[in-house]
């Protein structure tokens, strides 16, 4: 199973490895040693007392005339055992205490989130000291004392974590459907919790472990006849300028123990947390000389790429450009790289994935490759910082919550065009009054959280009007709003367009939004452009399988009702294994064994039109122009 | 299948001075037998309504009632009402199979656990081997079939589903819309169906009701509701659907220039 598979590749990574053997010997001495050397380590020889390092003694005697050094490796049993039992009592408190708020009900929960809550706030070694004094003097007490101290930090991300996981939908649908509270627990809860619990724990078993020396160590611990590390270490401790080794010895053995705990829990945390990418480096980008500057072009893309290591390509040689003040839309589902593709515009792609290109330049100036290095990187970031914008999906997100709206527009002014902080604040109120967000003076002064979601977008794209951008990339801008909304904002950029001269290019999965705005629509599929043609054309003249389908999957006002809905069957190619053929193939109903076996190219279909099909649907007009083009089908099957 | 009637039903979060009416005083009913569009926008309290049905949320004022019976809520009694959530992605236990997770909502008197979640697969068009996959294993239009199947499990009088479609891609929104409209009609099931598209609302509704600021403004037949709007809202809604073949300089002129 997965789980099991990233285990392995915690164990692969090198401070995985290097913590999983150093735990495993850990835990192996703590096993064997009482049972190989108890005999040595209470071997009391009256001749040799409180000695340095010798032959036969390597660690020194203590004053009993007992050797050291088997007394602490023997020892191990005692203290590791000590700790992990310690670091139970904290996890299965802190579980109880945690996941109580879900068991108890509204009234109980809040009561036992009160515990927490003050129990949190002392310190844990006061409490273990605290409770060391209750319990008494010993073992039991200090195990007790330890356990329950660490209990309130356990019981707080318990908390943390089952707070998450009721939050999610499954939660509620079980309770819909008459889920008990135990069950809910044991069956949808604890099982969703338990690997960063996990992880925890064994992290916090190397703290216990330095906790129970300390104890120990103070004389609250365990007691004579029975010593662990602590013990050894305060028993040492008077001759420690005679006999360094003897004192320094326990130490070590707790520093190694403890680190193998921590190491081990930290390597698993990143394992887990972080997806562990394996497979062969990318060869790096080569580009290739740019050909001619297109004098009224905004941006040129030509030959993209983008890759991660996998090898997985969602985005394989794509080619457009966009002119001045000219909007252009890309639609596609889910993971045919449209959104990728404008973080490779935006140069957003961050690292281990690759952005490869023949050709990306904005404005003439080139943003990849040989030639870009040339330029320096200072003067490019200028160049996006003032004539480049970018809108996200989710301007919650996207807007930092913390900071006013109008100084988050005025930092980049400030940063890029070097205006004072009065200029830039005025630019910004201008701005919030361009995108019309009413009464800007006093919105600018506002938070984030303070405007709607409408609101929030638009003052995304009045910090991308800060500068006098040349492009503005929107990646799905009206997806998290509502369709009064939407609408607003769709017309705002049309409005932005005509008065500032700038070019849009619109990321949408919705056909209808892009058709609505845009000049020009680039349909993508698996990573390709399948079709580039004019907006108006969208759903009278598209000629690719894929356009026609998708169009009509979409339900309008028009839709009849007496029929289902058309669909696309099947699902989208798995980036990570493209078909030899045509990407669409397996899902069209026109496919045929040349779409199968060879992959078509995007050509020409009559003008500002491409299409990449062998078998261009609605083609009669096409084939009365241009009589003997091979396979081209106009009937339908 | 049964009428579910909402009667004069508010829902505050809050107290005091900052108090919040979600839902305010909505009286709307659900016919035996048809589907009830709610459309709105985000914050109306479409939500809210629905989460108040399934008992997730307790009403402050008003009644729910099933055939003319309030609703009992508490553990242990069978859950007469059932609902679909928006995200698929977040609505299964990704530790529990599919056949687990149906499985749990099937009764305890329902017979043989085991054919009963493999006929609910079959009945939303999943194989019924698929009881022994993990969520992760599934798209997203293949776990909203499964949250369908789990939602028929509870053997409901009424089903509600909440923005079942928001959260997919648009060529498996038709299949999904497909297969509640055929389930409907083959299991004669009454339906509350929530989503803030008008055109899927309109495509699976006999009856649509518009909700605006927490309150139903506007409540009748899907067609007559579409052709002839009375509300103010409900004309805004309607301008702002896409048509096809609309290109900006579309006939609605736009009503708000500023929010």
């Amino acid at each position: 199973m997965k789980r099991t598979a990233r285990w392995i590749a915690v164990l692969r990574t090198p401070v995985g490895a290097g913590a999983g053997v150093l735990l495993l010997a850990v835990l192996l001495l703590a096993l064997v040693a009482p049972l190989l050397w108890s005999h040595q380590a209470t071997a009391i020889d009256t001749e040799h007392l409180l000695e340095g390092t010798s032959a036969k003694h390597w660690l020194g005697t203590d004053n009993l005339g007992r050797d050291i050094f088997y007394r602490v490796l023997v020892a191990s049993r005692t203290s590791i055992l000590l700790a992990l039992i310690a670091t139970s009592i904290a996890v299965v408190c802190g579980l109880a205490l945690g996941c109580a708020p879900t068991v108890l009900g509204r009234r109980g929960g809040r009561l036992a989130t009160a515990v927490v809550n003050i129990a949190v706030a002392f310190p844990g070694l006061l409490l273990a000291l605290f409770f060391a004094v209750v319990f008494g003097v010993g073992a039991k007490g200090a195990v007790l004392a330890i356990g329950l101290a660490g209990a309130p930090s356990f019981a707080r991300l318990t908390q943390t974590l089952v707070a998450g996981i009721e939050k999610r939908d499954f939660v509620a649908a079980a309770r819909i459907a008459g889920v008990g509270r135990f069950r809910m627990l044991s069956r949808h809860i604890l099982p969703n919790i338990a690997e960063p619990l996990v992880v925890n724990a064994t992290i916090g078993a190397g703290g216990t472990l330095l906790a129970f020396a300390g104890l120990s160590f103070l004389g609250l611990g365990v007691q004579p006849p029975a010593y662990d590390w602590g013990r050894l270490m305060g028993e040492s401790l008077n001759s420690i300028y005679v006999h360094p080794a003897a004192a320094l010895a326990p130490g070590v053995a707790v520093v190694i123990a403890g680190l193998a705990f921590n190491l081990f829990g930290e390597a698993v945390a990143k394992g887990f947390g972080v997806p562990v990418l394996k497979g062969s480096r990318l060869p790096q980008g080569e580009t290739a000389p740019a050909a001619e500057v297109d004098e009224d072009a905004v941006l040129v893309v030509k030959d993209l790429h983008v890759s991660f290591p996998g090898p997985v390509t969602p985005v394989r040689g794509i080619s457009f450009t966009i002119g001045r003040s000219e909007i252009v839309g890309v639609v596609g589902e889910s993971g045919s790289g449209k959104s990728l593709t404008a973080l490779a515009v935006a140069q957003l792609i961050e690292s281990p994935g690759q952005v490869r290109a023949a050709e990306l330049s904005f404005l003439g100036a080139p943003l990849l490759g040989r030639a870009a290095v040339r330029s320096t990187a200072a003067a490019r970031r200028r160049l996006l910082g003032t004539s480049f914008a970018m809108v996200f999906q989710d301007p919650m997100t996207s807007l930092n919550p913390t900071m006013r709206v109008g100084a988050q527009l005025a930092e980049g002014a400030r940063e890029h065009q070097g205006m004072s902080r009065r200029q830039a604040m005025n630019r910004a109120v201008d701005r919030l009054r361009a995108v019309r967000i009413p009464l800007p003076e006093r919105r600018a002064h506002q938070y984030p959280h303070e405007f709607s979601g409408g609101m929030r977008q638009r003052a995304m794209i009045g910090m991308g009007l800060m500068g006098t951008p040349a492009l503005i990339v929107a990646d799905e801008p009206t997806t998290a709003l509502d369709v009064t909304v939407q609408r607003q904002v769709l017309e705002l950029l049309e409005q932005i367009r005509t008065e500032n001269e700038v070019a849009v290019l619109l990321i949408s999965h919705d056909i209808t939004v892009v058709g609505q705005v845009c000049d020009r629509v680039l349909v993508m599929y698996a990573g390709r452009i399948v079709e580039d043609l004019p907006a108006s054309e969208l759903y009278t003249g598209a000629r690719h399988p894929y356009t026609r389908a998708l169009s009509a999957a979409v339900p309008d006002l028009d839709t009849p009702l007496d029929e289902p809905l058309a669909v696309i069957s099947g699902r989208p190619v798995d980036p990570a294994h493209y078909p030899s053929g045509c990407a669409f193939a397996a899902r069209c109903e026109f496919a045929t064994d040349r779409c199968r076996t060879e992959d078509p190219a995007l050509v020409s279909h009559g003008p500002a039109h491409q299409v990449a099909c062998w078998n261009p649907q609605g083609s009669a007009a096409w084939q009365a122009r241009y009589p003997g083009t091979e396979s081209i089908r106009t009937g339908q099957r | 299948m049964s009428e579910l009637r909402f009667d004069q039903v508010s829902v505050r979060f809050g107290t005091g001075s900052r108090a919040i009416t979600a839902v305010d005083d909505v009286d709307l009913v659900v016919p035996s037998g048809q589907v009830v569009g709610l459309v709105g926008e985000s914050g109306s309290g479409k939500s809210t309504l629905a989460r108040a049905a399934v008992g997730l949320v307790e009403p402050s004022y008003g009644r729910i009632l099933l055939d003319g019976v309030p609703l009992d809520h508490r553990a242990g009694k069978r859950r007469p009402l059932q609902m679909v959530f928006q995200d698929p992605y977040s609505s299964l236990d990704p530790r529990m199979t599919v056949g687990d997770t149906i499985a749990e909502a099937v009764p305890r008197t329902a017979g043989n656990r085991a054919d009963e979640v493999a006929r609910l697969l079959e009945l939303v068009g999943l194989d019924a081997a698929r009881a022994n996959a993990y969520p992760g294993a599934l798209s997203g239009g293949q776990r909203q079939r499964v949250a369908i199947a789990r939602a028929l499990a509870g053997q409901p009088d009424v089903i509600i589903a909440d923005e079942i479609t928001s959260a997919l891609d648009v060529s498996v929104q038709g299949t999904v819309l497909n297969l509640v409209r055929s389930l409907q009609r083959e299991l004669k099931l009454s339906m509350l169906f929530i989503s803030h598209n008008l055109a899927v609302v309109r495509y699976v509704s006999d009856l649509i009701a518009v909700m605006y600021l927490g309150r139903i403004v506007e409540f009748g037949p899907a067609d007559q509701l579409l052709t002839d709007p009375q509300h103010d809202y409900t004309r805004e809604l309607l301008a702002a659907a896409p048509r096809r073949g609309t290109t900006s300089s579309s006939p609605y002129p736009s009503q708000r220039t500023s929010a």
